[in-house]
């Protein structure tokens, strides 16, 4: 077995790639559904339904993306200078509690100032706190030679046990009668509504709008090119004089701000508390999102909207059929490494000798 | 006529739009040298991986003692008594000579190696071939020449019938090459075949037999050496007039650059002791050695990749910070020794390549790129240097090598300002630059090299290939262990004498 | 505490914590290893603890016997496994990102496959699991399940596969340098996606161990980690077995040291604090080796056969 590049890249594959993915996706899943004794067709018509089939489907699946969004973008920028960024989950949450600790201990009287302040306060704060949780295995990588992969992965379970004692600890919500539960943040840093009687909040503007800047960024500055060239060929980057070491550095501060952001915008807009299950593994959907994406950041908005839906129409499903919410993650886990497949089979043929 | 071990039959095969092999049909008969001609990229590597079944023809056959080899087939190529000792060694430094020469000698699923018995045989071989190697030396610790010997030793423990040997003598001193051919001789009288590749056509005729010529994939010739000449053979290589460098009288200028006891700590090959040298404007400095001997810490100095532990660097009298910018904006031209892993961002388009050393200044303000300025600029270094092969938006990796060179010398003669005519480097470091380019992309890099030369830039060749280094250079030093020998007038060294000191003997003078 | 601390280390129950709580991370440490020598990092690790976990629990509960379910552990393990092979070796896929890949879809194809089987159990059901050895006159291990025993022995096992068999030779090849495998007529594709498989079904056993030793039922995130533990414990050893046993019983032994203090500490210090120890001390233990970490060559080099 060996594979062959193609001598030209028809642009119709490339576009193809994802649509075949997909429909290979629904045929492994629809395996998986007629297993589990539900009917195909309807199981996929009730995701698809309680996805994208109504206004309030609609609403809690633009609810659900905006964190991917963010998630997605921090895997994307990370993943193209080739910063294995595995930690946005322990990045989100370290995020989520640093926009409480400025915007609602003591119902933010701790900074006393008025919400027009302490509102950026509370989101550079945020970000601050995911950078700073990826800065760290960064240098690590640069400096001493440690694998950025195996730390940042590690990083999320210190992360979440610090989350689970501060909120047993100084952090912890009195009123919350022993649930593991923050203080609240101060009412007035709440994110408003960006469509009536849903949950979508403006947050979903923040994150399509870093997309489209972070595409800008990598396509027009020269931190995109460095970003690109850093990524592609590290060696050759250095000899054309790109700083290597300080763009993986800026790299990982703006990734593990964008995965803080996700935690703070979670905050702001959705809970208005930081919990323990505030996340289901938003940091490592977003990997999957990126990949999806072709790593290009307003690719990611279109695959988070894509996922969310699939979550949030399979959560909506389960409570009609016997088919557990976990084929949502199967679908998402089988268009990523089909997606992997179909795009390299783009641009390579295989020979079977 | 001998009998015939090995016969090629109609073999062709593409890559993309190249084609590589074009209907090659030959023989090797039994105790037969056969040289394989032409000059890089004519297609001798592609015919050998063939027949060693590293690709898989498109069309023809490979016949072996009379019967035909499954295509793709490494394991059966060795079966049929094929042998490979490949231009870059093929060995794995961690482990040792005797593990690398045992690998797939055995049935796998053999409970125990066979140790013992394997290292005595070695031993054995190794001493009727005059090839001694220590068994358990791990191979990362020996040097080229001894490496070699591991992979010959690799197949002779196989007991191979035909031994290909792809560009042997690439890597060895002159010396080092006569040892390996008393070794071929010895090998032929027993009984072995020989495939012998090589672009020296001195060498050709000093070893084989039959010389068979390829040329841009297809088999010229094949002759008896006895009627060929090296001249007759030249053309039937090249087929055309070989592109002549114009020399233009040059003055040399004053010091442009100047290492002052320059020493480096670092790995054996990595290490610069005690180097002093001084280049010239209008001036070619070559260095010649066997590469490994510090020759590419030597380039890294120059190209602003790391600073000297000792002693200084200076250029103009300034000396530098180790930063590649500040050395691009000082004007020197690089041209590194690999060209896709540290020359172009394969990945990134041509135009993105061609102001990569440039992107900050002056294609950007404010850290915006400033596309269409670079792409006109990158539009110019296109068309002056003559990169064919991909357009602007064309990912670098696919370019053809000698394109690939072009865009890089390019990038470096053309400067960042917006007439690249104007542009004169003060310094210009080459490192293999002509490595693996066809005859005519070779002459076109070094005729790009003499005229910048010539109009006032110092040159710094760096490259294994003494042909080069002699046939370029006002001075030559030779490197040996991180040494440098003072440079002294091409015209005053003889082949001998540069033999020597490649292999360390001027070390004793310098003392 | 000096004295509480002193006592507890004269404990035999204390030694023999630490070798239950190092079992699972030796098994799959040595996948981890046996992959990474042949050159493939494998990030599934995780998942396909879970999957080995869940293959072996269902076996048993479904009526096999306990061993059937650590070979139905292992089985699960190498079908992951081939599919990552496939992917990163024979489509020479990122080996990162493949990695993540198979453990997003073991992880989620077991809790659904799970789901399923078992919609709305509150309290999931148990079997019985392997009984203690306490037939051997040895104190620590008599406390043991045979499965540790196993993993014992794999250790010289491994070690000796590598060392001293053609097979072993040919896997660190290529590892070390995949044309030369190849220039000796090797087959590349075979002894790496042999390697990831092998490596994998011992991961899928790793897994079957909490679920058929450690507990009695399936939980969900039983494994919480420990695959990654053993992807940075394979980068502390070294790439070597006898010291991938040593780090994994270090870490187990810091692993039960921390709930013997948190339990001992009496609250002033928050328990959270000593569960984090075991991932700081992992980190800690990666910077101190890093620098003179002498990984396989071609680790996470995809191979392409005939490329230029």
């Amino acid at each position: 077995m060996r594979l062959e590049a193609r001598g030209r890249v028809a642009p119709g594959a490339l576009i193809g790639a994802p649509f075949v993915a997909i429909a290979f996706t629904l045929l492994v899943t629809a395996a998986l559904v007629a297993w589990a004794g539900a009917p195909v067709g309807r199981t996929y018509a009730l995701i698809f339904a309680g996805g994208f089939g109504s206004r309030f489907a609609w609403s809690e699946t633009l609810t659900r993306a905006t964190p991917l969004i963010l998630t997605g973008l921090a895997a994307a920028v990370a993943f193209r200078a080739r910063l294995w960024n595995i930690g946005a989950e322990g990045q989100l949450y370290a995020g989520a509690l640093a926009a409480v600790a400025v915007g609602g201990l003591r119902e933010g009287t701790a900074a006393a100032w008025p919400a027009a302040v302490l509102f950026p306060a509370m989101l550079v704060a945020a970000m601050a706190a995911g950078a700073l949780l990826l800065v760290v295995p960064t240098l690590m990588r640069t400096h001493l030679r440690v694998d950025e992969v195996v730390t940042t992965l590690l990083l999320n379970f210190v992360v979440l046990l610090f989350v689970s004692m501060m909120l047993d600890g100084p952090m912890k919500d009195p009123a919350a009668l022993g649930w593991p539960q923050s203080v609240a943040l101060r009412d007035d840093l709440a994110l408003g509504k960006l469509i009536d009687r849903t949950r979508v909040h403006t947050g979903l503007v923040y994150a399509t709008g870093a997309a489209f800047l972070l595409a800008f960024v990598m396509r027009s500055t020269t931190f995109g090119f460095e970003v690109r060239a850093a990524g592609a060929n590290p060696r050759a980057a250095a000899f054309a004089g790109v700083p290597v070491d300080r763009t993986l550095f800026l790299v990982a501060a703006l990734s593990g701000g964008l995965a803080g952001l996700a935690g703070a915008i979670e905050v702001a807009g959705r809970t208005g508390y930081v919990t323990l299950d505030m996340s289901p593994g938003y940091g490592y959907t977003g990997i999957a999102i990126a990949m999806l994406a072709g790593l290009h950041p307003v690719g990611v908005v279109a695959a988070a909207l894509f996922v969310a839906g699939v979550l949030v129409g399979a959560d909506s499903m389960s409570r009609d059929l016997a088919v557990p919410t976990y084929i949502a993650d199967v679908i998402v886990a089988v268009a990523l490494l089909s997606m992997l497949v179909a795009t390299l089979f783009a641009r390579y043929r295989l020979r079977l000798r | 006529m001998k009998e015939t071990v090995l016969r090629v039959a109609g073999v062709s095969k593409r890559f993309g739009r190249i084609k590589a092999n074009e209907d090659i049909s030959l023989t090797l008969g039994r105790g037969e040298v056969l040289a394989l001609l032409g000059e890089n990229g004519a297609g001798k590597s592609t015919l050998v991986s063939i027949l060693f079944g590293h690709y898989v023809a498109d069309a023809g056959t490979v016949e072996v003692f009379g019967t035909v080899l499954p295509p793709g087939d490494p394991a059966a190529a060795l079966r049929a008594g094929i042998g490979m000792v490949h231009q870059h060694f093929t060995l794995a430094d961690n482990l040792t000579v005797l593990d690398n020469v045992m690998l797939g000698t055995e049935p796998l699923w053999r409970p125990f190696s066979r140790r013992t018995r394997a290292r005595a045989q070695l031993v054995e071989i190794g001493r009727r071939f005059g090839l001694v190697v220590d068994p358990d030396a791990r191979v990362g610790a020996l040097s080229v020449g001894e490496r070699q010997r591991v992979e010959i030793l690799k197949a002779l423990y196989r007991d191979v019938r035909i031994l290909i040997l792809d560009e042997p003598t690439a890597v060895l001193t002159p010396q080092e090459s006569e040892a390996l051919f008393a070794t071929l001789r010895g090998l032929v009288a027993g009984g072995l075949s020989i495939v012998f590749i090589s672009h020296k056509l001195d060498e050709v005729l000093r070893v084989s037999q039959r010389v068979a010529v390829l040329r841009a994939g297809r088999l010229v010739t094949i002759v008896d050496v006895a009627e060929a000449t090296k001249e007759r053979l030249a053309e039937w290589m090249v087929g055309r007039a070989l592109p002549r460098v114009t020399m233009r009288a040059h003055q040399r200028g004053d010091s442009a650059c100047a290492l002052e006891h320059v020493s480096v700590t670092g790995g054996a090959s990595a290490a610069l002791r005690d180097v002093s040298l001084k280049l010239h404007g209008g001036e070619v400095t070559g260095i010649a050695g066997v590469s490994g001997n510090g020759q590419s810490t030597l380039a890294d100095l120059l190209c602003g990749l790391r600073a000297p532990d000792a002693g200084t660097v200076t250029l103009n009298g300034v000396a530098l910070r180790a930063d590649p910018r500040a050395w691009i904006d000082a004007r020197v031209a690089r041209i590194p020794e690999d060209r896709g892993a540290v020359g172009l961002i394969g990945d990134l388009p041509v135009w993105e390549n061609a102001i990569s050393e440039h992107y900050r200044r002056p294609f950007a303000s404010a850290g915006l790129v400033r596309r269409s300025a670079a792409r006109a600029h990158a539009r110019r270094v296109i068309e002056r240097f003559d990169v064919r092969g991909g357009g602007l938006d064309t990912p670098a990796r696919a370019l053809s090598g000698g394109n690939q060179q072009k865009l890089i010398l390019g990038r470096a003669l053309g400067g960042g300002a917006a007439q690249p005519d104007d542009f004169v480097p003060v310094l210009i470091v080459a490192n293999q630059p002509t490595w693996g380019l066809d005859v005519g992309s070779v002459g076109y890099v070094h005729q790009r090299l003499i005229d910048a030369c010539a109009r006032g830039a110092a040159v710094l060749l760096i490259s294994d290939d003494l042909d080069e280094v002699l046939a370029l250079s006002d001075r030559v030093a030779v490197m040996h262990g991180g040494r440098l020998t003072p440079a002294r007038p091409a015209a005053e060294w003889t082949r001998n004498a540069l033999g020597l000191a490649m292999a360390g003997a001027g070390e004793l003078d310098a003392a | 505490m000096g004295a509480e601390v002193a006592g507890m280390f004269a404990n035999v129950d204390f030694w023999a914590a630490v070798l239950r709580t190092g079992t699972p991370l030796v098994f799959g440490t040595l996948g981890v290893l046996l992959c990474e020598r042949a050159g493939v990092l494998n990030l599934g690790i995780e998942g396909i603890m879970v999957a080995g976990a869940l293959a072996g629990w269902l076996t048993v509960y479904a009526g096999g016997s306990l061993w059937a379910g650590v070979a139905a552990a292992a089985c699960a393990g190498l079908a992951f496994g081939l599919l990552h092979g496939l992917l990163t070796v024979g489509l020479a896929l990122s080996q990162h990102v493949a990695g993540l890949g198979i453990t997003l879809l073991a992880t989620s194809l077991s809790y659904y496959a799970y789901r399923v089987g078992f919609p709305t159990s509150t309290r999931p059901p148990t079997i019985v699991p392997f009984a203690e050895m306490t037939w051997l006159p040895v104190p620590v291990l008599s406390a043991q399940t045979p499965l540790t025993l196993l993993a014992l022995v794999l250790v010289p096992l491994l070690a000796l596969v590598l060392a001293r068999t053609p097979l072993g030779l040919a896997w660190r090849m290529v590892g070390e340098n995949p044309a030369a495998a190849e220039g000796q007529g090797l087959s590349v594709l075979r002894l790496r996606i042999g390697a990831v498989a092998t490596g994998s079904a011992l991961m899928g056993v790793g897994g079957a161990f909490l679920t058929l030793s450690a507990f009695n039922a399936f939980y969900f995130n039983m494994v919480n980690g420990r695959g990654w533990i053993c992807i940075a414990l394979v980068v502390f050893a070294g790439w070597k077995p006898g010291r991938a046993l040593a780090g994994a019983l270090l870490f187990a032994f810091f692993d039960a040291l921390q709930l013997r203090l948190s339990q001992a500490g009496g609250g002033v210090v928050p328990y959270q604090v000593y569960l984090m120890l075991p991932y700081l001390l992992s980190i800690l233990a990666l910077v101190a080796v890093a620098r003179h970490a002498m990984a396989p060559q071609a680790l996470m080099r995809p191979w392409r056969r005939g490329e230029r």
